[in-house]
């Protein structure tokens, strides 16, 4: 039953084959079960069943909300939840309970989602391996599929000497951990730079960043705020657009940057015909480092649109190289600018230092906040220094927008999407992703996702096959601003030609029916 | 102290002691009663020439005086947020969760601090600009709850306007000059939260009441050469405010505050290279009295061949009169950090042509409606009174000037036949006058319009004399609540129209001044003078001096 996707899941609820209250305890016993992945920095169980039963009392009535409604969900730590702990997996937020929900958490619950818990994440979002959290890293659940542990004898929750398993990349390395692993049916991640595709990618599973300006980012924790937008991770692409169309608000009067978008629901057609459509392939996205590979099933994918009819083409986004440098420099402006109001006097965590206003700033930020963290935020003050601000800053969003005119006119004019690798290669171990710093990491992860957010764009990650190593590899498609639709209905179709297989847990069946994993998509 | 989190939207927090060296950083705390804010550095700060020499003849010295005003915006709500505006309201009671800066929440722009934006845009002359930008301005300060504050650094929302003033010069105060200051800009600009300091706890307690509260910041030129020129460059603006209802800008209420800023130099063209502050005022006449002690400050340095260093002072009202002491150096200047603001689009306002058809009147902003709406402004009201009522030009300022004071004058004006000169002379010489004595305003005034016009209605009637008039006002000013008649009938001070009682009284007069009387037949006609006082004396004031005059030359001569 957990492996279902929402769509069936829905029908389930709806044909009483399952009550709500079930579905969220065998949620609750998953969670439990894979704790050792640490998904989850905060499982709220009692409002989740609470939630559940609410949802139950709906389905008796034969009225129940709508496609989410008792569908077990979670959400990043840094998605503010009225009366729950809201940590960004920093010291500085540790027992901070925001007294408001985001509002595309509002929307969630509105339909009458059941919210499973907070995940777990790298610290304020600043991370692409879900590595640099307080709350210890994130594992991939993939390590311990049945497929995996075949070839490397791996055990869940194994011993201390067990740290062979692969990171689940980052930052919303929670939710696409909790999603992979079937404690929840769709998740909420932020991406900034890749934050909800490169852990979608990493562990199997979708992962779609909306148009800027599309979600709402009211009570979501800005890392860069004209780069973040809310991102989705389902197990199918189907599922995605559900919870698009379920999160969907419109202009959001709270933030003034969304748009007047009309909702309406995103229907994906079941037959869907590729062969009017173009794809792009950029050249520049052959970077150095990708592996053969994904560039094999890159290639083999671009194969299977062109054989299904579609126009595949070979376009230059010559800008994508200095992407990332401008990334990273209105990155740490923004970081060091919305880490400001962290200061130890409205709420958060307080250094015990006392002897002047200064020295207990000095001592709160540099106890509440990993190294990572201050190091962004000490190199961002300096592009802020005003001599440094126009040379840096203003001019970064200038060839930022160069960037996105480039982008946004090839996927307009040349092709209707793009299609291209979304990591260089499948998760990597936790042994050897930590050989190198944060930095490195986000820099080398990110190089494929975050030029879609420099431009604004809408883009999905899609798992297509498993490596030799057996896991998985996925692709990214980019679409046009605001075309959700389209972009998922190719997305969808090139899911049903891949047939990725659903995850298998060992432990797992002994606690879901056996046709969980003949019902994968 | 325990880390803690923000259940509500009241943010009471209490902090250590700022340092002596932040207590200079103060954005506003109470000193002697006056508030004192720092400067505003948005266009002074970051001068590449910290200091200039002056080598040559000091006598040719000109300052400069340029400012900065900060006005709140009268308005509801906050500038990007929901909470309530009001004036001595429970401290950390109009705190949202924007304002205390809880993470996550998002700035949303107030309509009606934009157009009140515009409107003071518009009387200003300004160029409003159809996009402007926001931008953050970060420095940590325990009142910043973000660790910035959103203003308008780039483009703001209005620009290239002027302020014109009357002032009264010349020995007599008679001589009217129509000066003017060039407004650079007009930009939109967050409040900060106050911060109260505690000694003897030695803690600092934070009220964010006003954290996020709309202001205007008018940026003036440097054309202001001294502080009585500035003063009254401020009022002007005040007045226009006020007529405009963008803001209160009551000064008692901390909701027009000054930042000045001061160079003295041999070449005004020079004097972008040499900038002084002196942070803001609370009153136009400490305006004045520190601009003009900064000056020859400046001047005596210069003079004795010495220094001027770029830097800013407050006015300090302990140490004594006219000492203004360093605040704030350069290196906060470059501690300030600036970036445009990520959570707010461009801000875009319409004209009639540029506006979409079927836009929402209540969702767009267009200049030329919020133009027709422009009230009468107190240049104009000044040319009424010169024009309508034949008034003196300085009559005219002085009337519009003060507080309620031409509203009371078209009032008594209404109510009688005297002529408004003459009602100008009562009303500015002895009203006003009085006034002043007493500290108190125009609406505190025991003597009611109608009060004053029906005194100079007896007095135009020939039924009191000039000199009774004034009698009667003073017993009005006491306020016992008799009207003039009723003083004049209850201590009979009505005009003596009996010719003979006169001319006994003038008889019994100049029979007991035959000194006086001989003085004036030898050919001292001035004295006549004496003895037609002491007549008035006789008869309390009631007479005609004409015809006592008459009455006694006829009998002298």
């Amino acid at each position: 039953m957990l492996g279902l996707t929402i769509r069936e899941v829905s029908l389930a609820l709806r044909e009483g084959r399952i009550s709500p209250k079930e579905l969220c305890q065998k949620c609750l016993k998953l969670i439990k079960k894979t704790k050792f992945l640490n998904s989850y920095i905060t499982v709220t169980e009692d409002l989740a069943l609470e939630q559940a039963e609410e949802a139950e009392i709906r389905f008796q009535r034969g009225k129940p909300l709508g496609p989410l409604d008792g569908i077990p969900v979670a959400v990043k730590d840094n998605f503010s939840t009225a009366n729950i702990e809201t940590t960004c997996a920093s010291v500085m937020l540790k027992g901070y309970i925001p007294p408001f929900n985001a509002t595309v958490v509002q929307k969630l619950l509105d339909q009458g989602a059941v919210l499973m818990g907070k995940t777990n994440l790298d610290e304020f979002a600043m991370g692409s391996g879900s590595t640099d959290s307080i709350f210890g890293p994130v594992r991939n659940p993939w390590s311990y599929s049945t497929h995996c542990r075949d070839r490397s004898g791996q055990t869940p929750g194994g011993g201390t000497s067990d740290s062979d398993w692969a990171v689940t990349g980052g930052s919303s390395g929670g939710s696409a951990a909790a999603v992979a692993s079937l404690t929840c049916f769709a998740s909420l991640g932020s991406d900034t730079g890749g934050s909800t595709r490169n852990p979608a990618a990493n562990c199997g599973i979708v992962g779609l960043k909306p148009t800027y300006g599309l979600l709402s980012r009211h009570g979501l924790i800005p890392l860069v705020n004209s780069l973040d937008v809310p991102g989705i991770m389902t197990r199918s692409v189907h599922d995605a657009a559900t919870v698009l169309a379920g999160v969907l608000q419109g202009h959001d009067p709270k933030d003034s940057t969304t748009v007047d978008y009309p909702i309406t629901p995103i229907n994906l057609p079941d037959d869907i015909d590729v062969s009017s459509i173009c794809i792009g392939i950029p050249r520049e996205y052959h970077a150095p480092g990708l592996s053969s590979e994904t560039l094999s099933h890159w290639s083999r994918t671009a194969e299977l649109f062109e054989k299904a009819g579609a126009r595949v083409v070979e376009v230059s986004l010559p800008h994508t190289q200095h992407s990332i440098v401008c990334y990273h420099v209105l990155c740490m402006a923004e970081v060091a600018s919305n880490m400001a109001r962290f200061d130890g006097l409205e709420y958060g965590y307080r250094s015990a230092v006392d002897s002047s206003t200064e020295a207990m700033y000095a001592a709160t930020r540099h106890e509440g906040f990993n190294d990572v963290v201050r190091r962004r935020v000490l190199s961002g003050n300096y592009f802020l220094l005003k001599h440094n601000c126009k040379l840096f800053v203003v001019k970064q969003i200038r060839i930022g927008h160069l960037g996105y005119n480039f982008v946004l006119m090839f996927v307009c004019c040349v092709c209707f999407r793009l299609l291209t690798p979304t990591t260089l290669t499948e998760a990597i171990r936790y042994t050897d992703f930590t050989k190198e710093d944060n930095r490195t990491r986000s820099a080398q992860e990110d190089i494929f996702t975050q030029p879609v957010n420099m431009a604004g764009l809408p883009a999905v990650t899609v798992p297509v096959a498993l490596a030799s190593t057996r896991l998985p590899i996925s692709l990214q498609l980019i679409g046009q601003a605001f075309q959700e639709q389209k972009l998922l209905t190719v997305a969808n179709w090139l899911e049903q030609q891949v047939k990725f297989p659903l995850i298998e847990l060992p432990d797992m069946h002994e606690n879901t029916e056996k046709s969980s994993s003949s019902l994968a998509v | 102290m325990a880390a803690s989190s923000v259940g509500s939207c009241v943010v009471c927090s209490c902090i250590n002691r700022v340092s002596p060296s932040q207590r200079h950083l103060l954005r506003t705390f109470t000193y002697n009663s006056f508030f004192i804010r720092n400067v505003r550095t948005s266009y002074l700060c970051f001068q590449n020439q910290v200091q200039a020499q002056i080598k040559s003849d000091p006598r040719q010295l000109v300052a400069v005086v340029g400012l900065e005003v900060h006005a709140q915006i009268h308005s509801k709500s906050k500038l990007f947020s929901g909470s309530h505006v009001k004036f001595s309201a429970p401290p950390n009671s109009l705190v949202s969760f924007f304002d205390a800066s809880l993470p996550g929440t998002l700035p949303v722009l107030n309509r009606r601090c934009v157009e009140a934006a515009v409107m003071t845009g518009l009387a200003l002359n300004c160029t409003i600009n159809k996009k402007s930008l926001f931008d953050r301005k970060h420095y940590f300060y325990a009142d910043l709850p973000a660790g910035y504050q959103i203003t308008q650094q780039r483009v703001p929302i209005a620009v290239n306007g002027s302020l014109a003033y009357s002032l009264v010069v010349g020995q007599k105060r008679k001589e009217v000059v129509t000066k003017s200051v060039r407004i650079k800009q007009i930009q939109l600009e967050q409040d900060s939260g106050k911060s109260l300091h505690d000694d003897s706890r030695s803690q600092t307690l934070i009220d964010l009441n006003r954290a996020g509260v709309g202001l205007m910041e008018l940026v003036m030129e440097p054309d202001m050469c001294c502080g009585e020129e500035a003063a009254t460059a401020v009022r002007e603006l005040q007045l226009i405010l006020q007529a405009l209802g963008t803001s209160q800008a009551n000064m008692s209420d901390n909701d027009v505050l000054s930042d000045l800023s001061l160079s003295s130099a041999h070449d005004p063209s020079k004097q972008g290279s040499l900038k002084r502050e002196i942070a803001s005022f609370i009153t136009l006449d400490l305006l004045i009295f520190s601009t003009d002690y900064e000056i020859e400050r400046q001047m005596a340095v210069l003079e004795s061949g010495g220094v001027v260093v770029n830097e800013t002072r407050a006015f300090d009202f302990k140490s004594g009169p006219g000492i203004t002491l360093i605040v704030l150096n350069f290196i906060f200047f470059f501690s300030l950090r600036f970036m445009p603001e990520p959570n707010l689009p461009p801000l875009i306002v319409y004209d009639r042509q540029t506006v979409p058809p079927n836009a929402d009147p209540q969702q767009v902003i267009n200049v030329d409606w919020i133009r027709e709406q422009l009230p009468q402004l107190p240049q104009m009201k000044r040319r009424h009174l010169v024009e309508h009522y034949g008034l003196l030009p300085e009559h005219s300022i002085t009337l519009v000037n003060e507080d309620g004071l031409m509203d009371y004058f078209v009032s008594v004006v209404q109510e009688t036949t005297t002529e408004p000169k003459k009602v100008v002379g009562w009303i500015i010489k002895d009203l006003l006058a009085l006034l002043k004595q007493h500290s108190l305003n125009v609406s505190q005034s025991p003597i009611s319009p109608s009060s004053l016009a029906e005194l100079l209605n007896l007095l135009e009637a020939g039924k009191i004399s000039s000199s009774v008039a004034k009698l009667v006002f003073q017993e009005l000013w006491r306020g016992t609540g008799r009207s003039a008649s009723q003083i004049v009938q209850e201590q009979d001070l009505s005009m003596v129209h009996d010719r003979g009682a006169i001319q006994q009284i003038c008889q019994a007069v100049i029979d007991s001044h035959q000194e006086e009387v001989r003085a004036i037949q030898g050919g001292n006609k001035r004295v006549l003078n004496r003895l037609v006082g002491l007549v008035q004396k006789e008869v309390k004031g009631r007479a005609d001096p004409v015809q006592v005059r008459a009455i006694l030359e006829e009998k002298t001569s």
